[in-house]
């Protein structure tokens, strides 16, 4: 690394393509931006320091991201059953650490016309807009932010971002941290572990019951949007909290490689429920780890949205540990032209009576590309465990393609498992039916593809569902001539 | 009042022709019956004037109120007043009777106009009523899992709504029993006005007991072969299409 100083380092966040390959111009747009610090492009044992050391963290952190990033290196890519996609990513292109103290000189002016109609038609608020189109660094939510955070902080809740964690609670942070997925998972969580920053740090005491969702007010910041966020979470004993993340608005990401660690930790009776709902440009690769433990008679509930990126490949997890624990994933993967989503879900079941759900629906549009890939693990030696899964794939027109690839595996005779897959068309037929009532076109997909989803959409917070439909209409309307 | 024009139209599916050298006049207010053997292509025209992409004019025109319609969309001349009742109407998965015909209104109006929800509901409730459609009816999804009679309300409720000048229905009666017939007829005789033009296709003359044409035309081979009122029906009913085959190919 050239620059170790943290002010020296002033180069435009988008000087180079970072994926060889991908254009950088689509669904993305430029600007100079001066960061306050910078890691500079490519990954070392310094960069790892340089992070680090700008986040003034503890000796352990700074052991444990080097570890890491031995781990990555030393991990080879997971080829035999993943896309060839992921062989375009150039490593040493990629800049793993911006912050931005500085406001960005540029106006709202300068926004492109059509990104600026976009947030309308999304129904954006106007200062999310700005924040969004990079016009202002900071999203001024800090307020609101703060507001939550002290009213649940009353209930004993710790809400905070991660850096601010290992900082303030390392006590409780380590004790859980890299623990439901290790550093070794694979070879995205090695590089999230070893560069990590942003990210929500939460810890629900006993018996609390969050009765807001957390984030909504904590949904924009810097460092959020940050590309290796590391989340955490953990209810204490019949403890219940409600998280959402993301936000239906298309990322203008400056970094084309999004690779998150999310960690869930559910003891005795707790509840957590994780709603993600994004839309990624067109030019990311997005390669996320989501797992929750699920302790006795614990619930996690995954709902996931997938919306954008050039390719998505997601499978949220539970083990559940304990008896009668319960596990859901709940997703919905939108592909359009160019895209890729390969998401799914996993149940590792590694107790008696444990209970699982997963309910996959995507929809491919033109030449975009849905696969489902879950596991489903119940071993021998357990009883009356039950899992539950349905794949649902819509085809709006002869170019799409859709895959199915369930691993399951149930031993003993002790449990039962379900499991229903569909492939339905949008048909020509359906759409005239439509047309002739009035509707175009693109109204008569958009509403097909919602009704697809609506048993789905309506478990979503009612913000949110109202966002993806909005963005679904977006969406087909882009797909009609 | 509003007219309906079907000018010597030519149809055809792929390299087959259909329909050949149709004609007919509807004006608002009026019923017109259109009967004829299977295969003679009144679904076809059905379809052809509603827009079906899989359908070629390769002659002749289609005016409402003087204006062709040929080169506008499905939906284009389903805002301009045309509606077709389906005699297999598709199922829409997930989308409710009332949000679908929610969106159907909602496209109806201009640019930035907003649909108000509560009239929407009011006018929706008096069409269920007069048609004896119970509440539960419209939060089932779209002909989802529907039956035939359920199926051919669905479309007369949508009809109902829509209010067009003109309504082509596409064997309406077919796959009804007698119960879920008159029902139908008696929506469809609700609705008769001043203001509405129909044109019923239809195989069999039962239909016609329930709702009683102004005009019967008989369509064989692509056109309009006889015009005549009610009674041309009970003819070709007592005779049936053979008679009328016969006859014909003696002219």
């Amino acid at each position: 690394m050239s620059n170790l100083s943290a002010t020296a380092t002033l180069e435009t966040a988008t000087a180079e393509n970072p994926v060889v390959g991908i254009d950088q111009s689509r669904g993305d747009f430029k600007y100079d931006v001066a960061y306050e610090f910078d890691a500079g492009t490519g990954l070392s044992e310094k960069t790892v320091r340089y992070i680090s050391s700008v986040k003034k963290e503890a000796p352990w952190i700074l052991d444990f991201r080097l570890k890491a990033l031995k781990t990555f290196l030393d991990k080879p890519m997971p080829t035999h059953w993943a896309t060839k996609d992921l062989e375009n990513i150039n490593f040493d292109k990629i800049r793993y650490y911006l912050s931005s103290g500085q406001k960005p000189k540029r106006t709202w002016d300068e926004v492109p016309a059509d990104i600026k109609k976009t947030f309308e038609r999304l129904g954006i608020p106007e200062q999310e807009r700005k924040f969004l189109a990079g016009v202002e660094a900071q999203f001024d939510s800090e307020a609101a932010y703060s507001n939550i955070k002290e009213i649940v902080a009353k209930q004993g809740v710790i809400f905070a971002n991660s850096t601010e964690a290992l900082r303030e609670h390392p006590e409780i942070f380590r004790k859980f941290f890299g623990k439901v997925i290790p550093t070794g998972d694979n070879k995205f969580s090695a590089l999230n572990s070893a560069v990590f920053s942003g990210g929500s740090f939460i810890y629900v005491p006993k018996g609390v019951k969050v009765a807001q969702p957390l984030q909504a007010y904590f949904r924009i910041n810097a460092e959020n949007f940050g590309q290796f966020e590391r989340t955490l979470i953990i209810a204490d004993e019949g403890a219940e909290v409600v998280y959402m993340e993301g936000c239906t608005a298309p990322k203008f990401s400056t970094s084309t490689l999004h690779s998150a660690v999310v960690e869930l930790v559910a003891l005795k009776g707790a509840k957590i429920q994780y709603i993600t709902v994004q839309n990624w440009a067109n030019n990311v690769l997005n390669l996320v780890t989501k797992r929750g433990v699920a302790h006795e008679e614990a619930e996690i509930k995954w709902i996931d949205c997938n919306i954008g990126s050039r390719l998505t490949m997601k499978y949220p997890g539970v083990v559940l540990k304990g008896r009668k624990a319960r596990g859901e994933v709940i997703s919905i993967a939108l592909a359009n032209d160019g895209q890729h989503q390969d998401t799914g879900a996993k149940m590792i079941h590694a107790a008696d009576e444990t209970t699982s759900n997963i309910v996959a629906k995507s929809i491919s549009v033109g030449q975009g590309r849905s696969t489902y890939r879950g596991v489903v693990h119940i071993p021998r030696h357990l009883k009356g465990c039950r899992n539950n899964t349905e794949c649902d794939a819509l085809l709006i027109n002869t170019n799409s393609r859709t895959d199915t690839y369930p691993a399951i595996t149930v031993r003993g005779d002790a449990n039962s498992v379900q499991h229903e897959a569909s492939v339905s068309k949008v048909s020509e037929e359906m759409i005239f039916y439509m047309q002739s009532r009035g509707l175009t076109e693109a109204q008569a997909m958009s509403l097909a593809v919602n009704g697809f989803i609506n048993d789905l959409a309506s478990q979503f917070p009612m913000e949110y569902s109202v966002e993806l439909k909005r963005l679904i209409d977006l969406e087909m309307e882009g797909s009609v001539g | 009042m509003n007219q309906l024009i079907i000018k010597d139209l030519n149809v055809s599916i792929g390299e087959k022709a259909i329909v050949k050298g149709f004609n007919l006049t509807l004006n608002s207010g009026e019923v017109h019956a259109i009967m004829g053997p299977n295969g003679t292509g009144k679904s076809t025209l059905a379809k052809a004037v509603a827009g079906h992409p899989d359908y070629t004019i390769t002659g002749g025109d289609v005016l409402l109120d003087g204006r062709s319609i040929l080169a506008m969309q499905p939906d284009e001349r389903a805002r301009a007043g045309l509606f077709l009742a389906f005699q297999y109407p598709s199922e829409i998965p997930g989308v409710t009777i009332a949000n679908f015909l929610r969106a159907a209104v909602q496209a109806r109006l201009t640019e930035g106009e907003e649909l108000n929800a509560t009239a929407y509901y009011k006018r929706l409730y008096t069409k269920m009523d007069l048609l004896k459609i119970d509440r539960k009816f419209t939060s089932r999804a779209v002909n989802d899992g529907f039956s035939g009679g359920e199926k051919k309300r669905c479309e007369i409720l949508q009809m109902a709504m829509l209010e067009p000048k003109f309504a082509l229905m596409d064997e309406t009666d077919s796959g009804l029993d007698i119960d879920a017939l008159r029902i139908v007829a008696e929506g469809v005789n609700a609705m008769r006005n001043s203001a509405l033009g129909i044109l019923m296709i239809t195989h069999y003359q039962r239909l016609l007991d329930y709702i009683v044409p102004d005009f019967v035309h008989v369509m064989y081979d692509g056109h309009i072969v006889r015009s005549g009122d009610k009674s041309l029906a009970l003819e070709l009913e007592a005779k049936g299409y053979d008679w009328l085959k016969k006859e014909l190919a003696h002219a």
